[in-house]
């Protein structure tokens, strides 16, 4: 069932999963040429269910099963944005994007610049990412750093459900193509929506936790995890500061910096393996922009270089609150 | 060759008009066609022709990097061109020079892109919806299609009027339908039943790969699996090729579903300049289809029903001017200017563009006498 939001309710306790609902259905109300596309998002709601109800809500012509065929997803929507509909793609999980990988990288991200900016391509590819959810191959992985090494898209990654439910909304109103990563293990938690107005605009990083000593930065699924290292920091009396990056593409470097500029030391996590990867960009920046602030290297906790392993093994595989902490006590260290 | 039964002609290589059943339906189409638009078609082959030649002379003068010829493929291209109606839309691979002439394209923004000055930049809304040319094979199906979902969703579709209902064309070659995304283009079309019709040029060959390596049964029959209705044509012969695409067509902006068409001709040329078919294609085939040349035989047919040398020695000056106009306006371009690479990565600011652009503007200002 849909949640009715009448206007004295101003905030309400959701998961992830439902205000990504209302965010979709909002845009929806919001602008006729704004069409949901994608396998399963129809009656049965999409295998996460954020699409429930949305079909019975606004017609089959606005929320369209497609057939099984990413790259057809991807190139049909290219076309109907060029037609002036705003489509929102659903891929179902993040192994299964690969197929749509040459209309993104070839096509989608290119065709603002091949027509000389005649040409808008306001579409958001939703990806549904990350581990921690005990699935089969392909299921639980986070491919975005191949996604921001390409010129011309956005990438986000909301990591609450408030965030949730407004960037996809700012991310249907980019006239830029915008990869939407939706971190799947934070779906089902539930946090304070607030309906007022967003919190910031699409693609600013935020300090979420204060802090003194030590500055961790992550996004999506791992910012509930960096916050639970810090409060564990906290009881042993290291003070941490936890900035969600929010956008990976543009990254919002001013935050960082100046919380880098204060603690002298950055820890860089995320559920992706490490190599040439968001965190080795944020390594890179840091160093080249607040090297004389810096006490320690950035270090960086994240996926292995390892494809990722069977679930029984995912716990050891991806960055846990033990392994943020033993590299905040690296930092500290120098 | 790949003539089947099936081939549908209605001029033969000799220029005689040919009869059947078969072709009937297509009849309405071409006995519409005035003096003046076969003289149209004729012209138009004959200054693109011309026009192909001058391009790959520029390239082999080094004032292009590549040429694509479409020398040979003249009679596709025109009567399918031809075929559509100015509320049309029309998806091109790469080679579609004739199309994009017919459409309003001036064919020097081709020119800009193979002397490495654009990747495209025309607009679309000003070549007569002639969009942009598609570098990777087969990709640009999967936009035609998405374009004509649409066009239905926009309710222009089979309302019973001819010259407001939009159908969209998208061109490809035989070395495409080998592509997921041309398959995968005619399984949302047939899905959403868009109004669309798949223009093949099968020209025989991809670079040097021949049509029989891509496919072991007729191209025109693969469509009819999807459930498509496809029909195959001597893409050499215009009237042919006009009739079946305007018939089509009109089938797809009359809610009739996608369409299919298999324009069967050849690659008199190389693939591009950098290729060399000496290597690959043997003698006897390319005489044969030499034999079949798309223009001489409609000169032939032109002649039969009364033209005279006046006409066609003033077409030769039309496209010796044409020519010279497109070498003389070429040698005239400039480079853009290093920070337009910048320009239009996005369509909102950026702060990435506008560090790099920055950094590139004050590096250049570093040197002496730099801008």
């Amino acid at each position: 069932m849909m949640s009715d939001v009448s206007t004295e309710t101003k905030t309400e306790i959701l998961p992830m999963a439902k205000a990504l609902t209302l965010g979709l259905a909002a845009a929806l109300q919001n602008d006729d040429k704004v069409i949901l596309m994608g396998e399963d998002i129809g009656p049965l709601g999409g295998v996460f269910r954020v699409t429930e109800g949305l079909q019975k809500q606004f017609g089959t012509h606005r929320v369209i099963d497609t057939p099984l065929a990413e790259s057809g997803i991807i190139g049909t929507a290219i076309g109907l944005a060029m037609r002036g509909y705003r489509p929102v793609v659903e891929i179902q999980f993040d192994g299964f994007i690969f197929p749509g990988f040459d209309q993104i990288t070839t096509q989608l991200a290119k065709l603002t610049a091949r027509h000389e900016g005649s040409l808008q391509l306001p579409i958001v590819i939703r990806v549904p990412y990350g581990g921690h959810i005990g699935a089969v191959e392909h299921h639980q992985e986070s491919p975005e750093a191949y996604f921001a090494h390409t010129p011309g898209l956005r990438l986000v990654s909301p990591a609450t459900p408030n965030d949730a439910y407004w960037m996809i909304q700012q991310a249907i109103s980019s006239t830029d193509p915008v990869m939407f990563f939706e971190p799947k293990s934070r779906y089902w938690p539930k946090g304070e929506v607030s309906f007022d107005a967003p919190a910031a605009e699409l693609h600013a990083s935020r300090i979420v936790r204060a802090g003194t000593d030590v500055t961790v930065v992550g996004h999506g699924a791992m910012v509930s995890m960096l916050l639970d290292a810090a409060e564990l920091a906290a009881q042993e009396g290291t003070s941490v500061e936890v900035v969600d990056l929010r956008s990976l593409s543009p990254i919002d470097y001013e935050p960082l910096l100046e919380s880098v500029r204060r603690t002298g030391r950055l820890v860089v996590a995320q559920e992706a393996p490490g190599s040439v990867s968001i965190g080795s960009e944020i390594a890179a920046t840091v160093a080249e922009k607040a090297f004389y602030s810096l006490e320690a290297p950035v270090l960086r906790v994240s996926g292995y270089d390892a494809p990722f392993p069977p679930a029984k093994l995912e716990g050891i595989y991806l960055p846990d609150v033990d392994r943020i902490l033993h590299a905040v006590d690296r930092a500290l260290a120098y | 060759m790949s003539y089947t039964p099936e081939t549908l002609q209605l001029l033969a290589p000799d220029g005689t008009r040919v009869h059947g059943e078969a072709t009937e339906q297509y009849l309405p189409y071409v006995e519409a066609l005035t003096d003046e638009q076969l003289r149209e078609f004729h012209r138009t082959m004959t200054v693109i022709r011309r026009f192909d030649v001058e391009a790959g002379n520029l390239q082999r003068q080094g004032q292009l990097a590549l040429w694509v010829p479409s020398i040979g493929q003249e009679a596709a291209q025109v009567g399918s061109g031809f075929a559509a109606r100015p509320q049309d839309h029309i998806f091109p691979a790469y080679r579609e020079h004739a199309v994009g002439h017919i459409r309003g394209l001036d064919v020097v923004q081709i020119i800009k892109m193979l002397r490495g000055l654009t990747h495209g930049g025309w607009v679309p809304e000003d070549t007569g919806n002639f969009h942009l040319y598609t570098l990777v094979v087969g990709a640009q199906t999967l936009h035609a299609t998405g374009y004509a979902m649409g066009v239905k969703f926009d309710g222009l579709v089979g309302t019973g009027d001819l010259e407001r209902d939009i159908a969209v064309m998208v061109y490809f070659g035989d070395g495409a339908t080998s592509q997921g995304d041309v398959n995968e283009a005619l399984v949302f079309a047939q899905s959403y039943q868009t109004p669309q019709v798949f223009f093949l040029q099968n020209n025989h060959w991809a670079i040097s790969v021949p049509v029989r390596v891509q496919s072991r049964t007729p191209l025109f029959h693969r469509p009819r699996g999807f459930g498509i209705p496809s029909v195959q044509i001597d893409g050499n012969d215009v009237l042919m090729s006009y009739a079946a695409t305007a018939a089509s067509l009109d089938a797809a902006r009359s809610g009739g579903g996608p369409q299919f068409i298999e324009a069967l001709t050849y690659r008199i040329g190389a693939h591009t300049t950098s290729d060399d078919p000496s290597k690959y294609r043997d003698e006897e085939e390319f005489q044969y289809w030499l034999a079949r040349d798309p223009i001489s035989r409609f000169e032939v047919y032109l002649r039969s029903l009364g033209e005279g040398d006046a006409f066609f020695a003033q077409v030769a000056d039309e496209a010796e001017q044409f020519a010279a106009d497109a070498r003389a306006r070429t040698l005239a371009l400039e480079p853009p200017p290093p920070e337009s690479m910048f320009a239009h990565v996005y369509s909102q600011q950026h702060p990435v563009i506008d560090a790099q652009r920055q950094q590139l503007l004050d590096f250049e200002a570093s040197f002496e006498g730099g801008a």
